[in-house]
């Protein structure tokens, strides 16, 4: 299963690529406050305040001012964010499990 | 389905924590009775699992995207509390590192995806594979149709939260300080968004998986861990 995990890590820019081919924006109730803009003309109070509470490291699961590179560049970070992902997700899986399991 | 900041107002971001403070905190305890030291590594690929299956992001027609969350499966194989484990480390690392689903909204976050659909998906697997030998097909079945149930009730779930905003928050001018559509618009939405598409990918991907591991694995399809906790249920 290990091994299913790392060959979806290795195909995960499919998620970037077909979306991106179909022109998809974000997704239900996931706009940038920008996109909010553009829709509804204002950009709600409380989600204007809240919209940048945290900066992540790997922004949008790529590196931050990456947005305008091309699907090449996004898809090689992809799959460095997938790599992360998953190693911390075993790492503190892992730890979390260790602390709960049964000692046997 | 990841909620981000600023879309949920502080009663229902409260109110998710609320929730999910308990559901934690029972999840943890039945987890240390229940989970065997050998089934370690395995609770730790569920939450990789669940973290990269969310990477895979399909569009829609509607311009809009989603995806599978994989909590079914890892409740099929680990029992749903465990699911519920798994699912929030891997939700904590996409809020944390990546900024997929907000601070604020991570405990909603967490009841949708890690609550909601484990529970509800284990609920549906258990009931339509019955007695059936590990091995049937009626698992597959049931396994497919379980995480497509899951994860459309899950998205359910969030377009309530995002949808009674408007009815909490607004200005005296009417204006929406958080979510701006109400559940006439956010029910349709989430729900037929995955009703239609998302939540055939995790069907896909449940049944896929479940007959992959019948024919190589099929001793993590017993329920095994499920036994004590209904033993100490039937007491």
């Amino acid at each position: 299963m290990g091994i299913g995990v790392g060959i979806l890590a290795v195909l995960s820019p499919i998620g970037l690529i077909f979306p991106a081919l179909f022109k998809a924006g974000s997704a239900w109730g996931e706009w940038g406050s920008a996109e909010i803009k553009n829709m509804l003309g204002y950009i709600p109070n409380g989600l204007g305040k809240l919209a940048s509470l945290w900066t992540a490291i790997l922004p949008d699961y790529s590196f931050a001012g990456w947005e305008e590179k091309g699907l090449g560049s996004r898809s090689l970070a992809y799959i460095i964010s997938a790599v992360v992902g998953i190693a911390l997700c075993v790492g503190l899986g892992w730890l979390l499990g260790k602390i709960l399991a049964k000692k046997n | 389905m990841h909620i981000p900041d600023g879309y949920l107002g502080p009663v229902t971001c409260a109110a998710g924590y609320a929730v999910m403070a308990p559901v934690w905190a029972i999840a943890a305890n039945r987890v240390k009775k229940t989970l065997e030291a050998k089934q370690v590594p395995l609770l730790a690929i569920g939450a990789a699992f669940s973290f990269v299956i969310m990477m895979f992001n399909i569009p829609i027609p509607g311009g809009t995207t989603g995806h599978a969350v994989g909590a079914v499966l890892v409740a099929i194989l680990l029992g749903p509390w465990a699911a519920t484990i798994a699912v929030t480390v891997s939700l904590a690392i996409q809020a944390l590192l990546f900024g997929d689903g907000g601070i604020t909204a991570f405990g909603a976050n967490c009841f949708n995806m890690a609550f909601v659909l484990p529970f509800v998906g284990y609920g549906v697997y258990l009931l339509i594979s019955g007695k059936s030998e590990i091995t049937s097909f009626r698992r597959v079945v049931a396994a497919g149709i379980a995480g497509y149930v899951g994860l459309v009730v899950s998205a359910f779930a969030a377009s309530i939260e995002f949808g009674i905003q408007p009815l909490l928050h607004h200005t005296a001018e009417g204006q929406a300080l958080y979510c701006p559509y109400g559940l006439n618009f956010t029910i349709p939405a989430m729900v037929g968004s995955h009703a239609i598409g998302f939540g055939w990918v995790e069907l896909i991907v449940t049944a896929f998986v479940v007959k992959f591991l019948q024919k190589q694995e099929p001793d993590l399809l017993r329920p095994t861990l499920l036994q004590p906790v209904v033993k100490e249920a039937t007491k």
